[in-house]
């Protein structure tokens, strides 16, 4: 036997990857803004998957308050725009700002066990909601526009946001992937699995989940960023509200919690289900809700978390596997 | 004067915060389980009592007693299908369950009713209407005393009931050591959908109260469930009193918020609840442990 | 009369087996001591029979009735009642409704006759179990049991954690209780007071019966070698 990184199939995928990447960085180029726009939506919501799953799959850390780091991010780029700095400029300030502002959030919330962790997060969220209602320099309850971005046309906005986005995702996927592939990723697993026997074997929990969180703060930032240069308009409401949190457990619930190509899978999903149901409205959410629960109870890994069971596919080499040796091949 | 006033409407809106924060601390301290849906569940109430008051036009008091046995079997519903086989699973899918239920109820909610806000504050009568001026600068709602009176006999009521009855003692038991409680001869299945069943009628007793004292649309869960979230953390999560105590504090601080500033309502309460985590789990323990 | 008939039962835990197709009787009446080395399988197997611990397979006869898919509460109403190793009193509960919790309702056994049994209980009655000294909380333990007025009563390691002394006194209790007739079957870790209190000994090791006998006509060196398997092939 020996114990193997890379099957053919996932050196395949893996190349492919790479090609769609370089793919996707032409969209701008060759679809018009209004496509460029909903394809931006897509890539924000594999982010959000991705950061969700990094939390929840690997750290085993339910946030229901993710929706605070968004909100920090579409504000920051508002808040560091209106000091004068090129709107572009201000989206990458503003998420670096959202992850800097996790650590020391994350030293009172990774004290919190389960529902209290969940819920305190949302708690967080909605104070930083609150506050900036009471400001009215951010447009308060109203909400505000990120004007600056007007000085670019329509077109070249939509692909300068698209290509952040690309960016930003190829980015945080490529950053999971490296620390999942990492002795650290190896003792996450240890960690979601049985998080005492890992202490016992030395392994720093703590630090260990502040990392996690601090990056899906810096990843829900970016995210926050590009949703409000995507739909340029944003309010307390909508961008702290706790749909997005929603949406989140839906796509790495659905998509296969604790697997790298679940939240993407999940993304997809519900990339076509709202495009689909464009009215969206009561019935979709319902839906949403209710398919989450479900998979919650009944499908716990998720589609993705099945397949990966059943047909032993990897499509990305995150994780080992030991590979019954051809007589040919043994030194025995 | 102004000051007393606040603090007094305070622990009148805290008694009302501590009734709808009962039901998620009974199902916390039996089945070690927050019910993310217990928000939702209490607008339920608030629904199925608003529907039975305009259909009949009898009083929301009654009302409340006709709808209580429609959410009891919710409450068993809700059990059997969803919670027991999220007590099996694991930590994170409770959470995530119930969470994708609450988004159900919302919008099955919304699609019932409109996103209108409703209320039953018109037609409780004189209770919503009648107060007494005690002096210059406070005020006493007659509807303020009898949430707070409600609210006192629901927690000494259930006091009672986990103290003197073999009932209670079955259920402190199975909170305590189900596994132990089963090789007893107590049925530990039951005993949860008891508590379940117990804490929806709670809640559709908090979702009556909401709907009187203020207005309520399809939406206004998330809001009382993190009130009632919050009123547990504050008071000791697993402490039947604590939750009391917890709700009143939450309530207090809320109005000295808005005291300083209406709008700083919400806000006071929150930053009491992140403050009492701050010290109960913060790190400060520790340096409170050694200067013993 | 066969009270208790396990056949060929499988016990698991994922994919640790713990008890491995064991097969016995117990007549009404009878002592039966089980004894073996830590990891046996003697909690899985007491466990399976209470029904806290369902079986892979086998069967659990219990007075001629399968009972192996009936969950544990309900056999306490059949009369099955177990006293589970580690004592597992309910902390914030006091003595007297630890033991009113599991009462049956009639029968021999109620809140006076037991602390009949155990007079050292009488000036604890009010205090919450947790606050109880081990000795303490394991006679509230067989008592809690035997408030269910328990035609089979199972117990699981009672005097782990107790003191020589503390261990003497809840035995001459349990003489009484079977002198009652009672059917006890009870695991040990103790072999001389198993032998003493047990009138059948059945051996396990790893999952298996290896010996079983009278405690009379059994020697010291077959029980010895049995608990430690020195008599396998290596």
């Amino acid at each position: 036997m020996r114990v193997q990184r890379w099957t053919r199939t996932s050196k395949l995928f893996t190349s492919a990857t790479v090609a769609i990447a370089i793919l996707l960085a032409s969209v701008p180029l060759l679809l018009e803004a209004d496509l460029v726009q909903k394809l931006t939506n897509l890539l924000i919501l594999v982010l959000l998957a991705a950061m969700w799953n990094a939390l929840a799959g690997y750290g085993g850390l339910v946030s229901i308050g993710q929706q605070a780091f968004i909100g920090i991010g579409a504000y920051g780029t508002v808040f560091f725009a209106g000091l004068g700095f090129s709107p572009y400029l201000a989206m990458v300030i503003a998420m670096l700002v959202a992850g800097v502002i996790s650590i020391p959030i994350s030293f009172l919330a990774l004290r919190l066990r389960a529902a209290q962790f969940a819920i305190g997060m949302w708690v967080i969220a909605e104070v930083a909601s609150i506050l900036v209602r009471l400001d009215q320099n951010l447009g308060a309850g109203t909400g505000i526009s990120l004007i600056q971005l007007n000085q670019y046309a329509p077109n070249f906005r939509q692909a300068f946001t698209f290509w952040l986005a690309l960016g930003f995702t190829v980015i945080f996927l490529a950053a999971l992937f490296f620390l999942l592939r990492s002795p650290l990723g190896v003792s996450l697993q240890a960690i979601r699995d049985d998080e005492d026997a890992a202490r016992s074997l030395g392994v720093h929990v703590a630090a260990r989940k502040r990392l996690l969180f601090v990056l899906a703060g810096f990843g829900c930032g970016a995210a926050g960023v590009l949703i409000g240069a995507n739909t340029l308009f944003i309010e307390p409401g909508s961008i702290f509200s706790v749909q997005w949190s929603a949406y989140m457990i839906f796509m790495v619930l659905v998509g296969g919690l604790g697997t790298f190509e679940g939240p993407i899978l999940g993304a997809i999903l519900l990339f076509g289900i709202q495009t689909t149901f464009t009215q969206g409205g009561p019935w979709y959410l319902v839906g949403l809700g209710a398919t989450a629960a479900l998979f919650a109870l009944v499908l716990p890994q998720g589609i993705w978390g099945t397949v990966e069971e059943r047909l032993g596919l990897r499509l990305l080499p995150v994780g080992y596997r030991v590979v019954e040796m051809k007589s040919e091949e043994s030194t025995a | 004067m102004t000051f007393v006033n606040a603090v007094v409407q305070g622990i009148f809106l805290g008694a009302f915060y501590a009734v709808l924060a009962c039901g998620l601390s009974i199902m916390f301290g039996v089945m070690r389980i927050i019910n993310l849906a217990h928000g939702d569940i209490a607008v339920l109430g608030a629904y199925i009592a608003y529907v039975i008051v305009q259909g009949t036009g009898m009083s929301p008091f009654v009302a409340f007693v006709v709808a209580l046995p429609v959410m009891i079997v919710l409450g068993y519903i809700l059990q059997l299908t969803v919670l027991e086989r999220s007590l099996k699973a694991g930590i994170l899918t409770p959470l995530l369950a119930t969470f994708g239920l609450s988004i159900v109820i919302q919008n099955l909610l919304l699609l019932r009713f409109s996103p209108d806000v409703r209320s039953l504050g018109g037609n409780a009568g004189a209770v919503t209407t009648s107060s007494w001026q005690i002096t210059n600068g406070l005020s006493v709602s007659a509807l303020g005393i009898v949430i707070l009176v409600v609210a006192l006999l629901v927690f000494g009521a259930l006091q009672l009931f986990l103290s003197r009855t073999r009932a209670g003692w079955r259920m402190r038991a199975t909170a305590e050591d189900a596994d132990a409680a089963e090789l007893v001869g107590i049925d530990s299945r039951g005993v949860y959908a008891r508590a379940t069943a117990l804490a929806v009628a709670i809640a559709a007793l908090g979702g009556l109260f909401l709907a009187i004292r203020s207005v309520f649309d399809p939406l206004s869960g998330p809001t009382q469930l993190i009130f009632a979230f919050e009123a547990v953390v504050i008071g000791g999560m697993g402490s039947l009193w604590g939750t009391l105590l917890g709700g009143l504090a939450l309530g207090v601080a809320q109005t000295l918020g808005a005291h300083i500033n209406p709008e700083y309502s919400a806000l006071s309460g929150h930053l009491l609840f992140l403050a009492v985590l701050v010290v109960r789990y913060g790190g400060f323990r520790v340096s409170l442990r050694t200067a013993r | 009369m066969t009270l208790l008939r396990a056949e060929d039962l499988d016990c698991r835990y994922g994919l640790l087996q713990a008890v491995r197709g064991v097969s016995f009787e117990v007549t009404q009446g009878e002592t039966v001591a089980l004894i073996g080395a830590n990891g046996a399988g003697k909690t899985t197997l007491l466990r399976a029979i209470a029904g806290a611990h369902k079986p892979h397979s086998g069967r659990v006869v219990f007075d001629s009735a399968d009972v192996t898919s009936l969950p544990a509460h309900r056999r306490v109403s059949l009369g099955i009642a177990l006293v589970p190793e580690g004592r597992r009193l309910f902390p914030s509960l006091t003595v007297e409704e630890n033991l009113r919790v599991a009462s049956s309702g009639q029968g021999r056994w109620n809140v006076p006759s037991v602390l009949e049994v155990f007079p050292l209980l009488q000036p604890r009655r009010h205090m919450a179990a947790g606050n109880l000294s081990g000795g303490e909380q394991q006679a509230v333990a067989i008592g809690r049991a035997l408030m269910s007025n328990p035609r089979l009563l199972l117990l699981d390691e009672v005097s782990l954690g107790l003191a020589p002394i503390v261990v003497d006194a809840v035995y001459r209790s349990l003489a009484g209780i079977i002198s009652e007739g009672t059917t006890v079957l009870l695991v040990e870790q103790d072999l001389a007071r198993a032998l003493q209190v047990a009138g059948r000994v059945i051996c396990m090791l790893e999952g298996r019966i290896v010996l079983e006998g009278e405690a009379a006509s059994l020697d010291r060196d077959q029980v010895v070698s049995a608990y430690f398997g020195l008599k396998r092939p290596a």
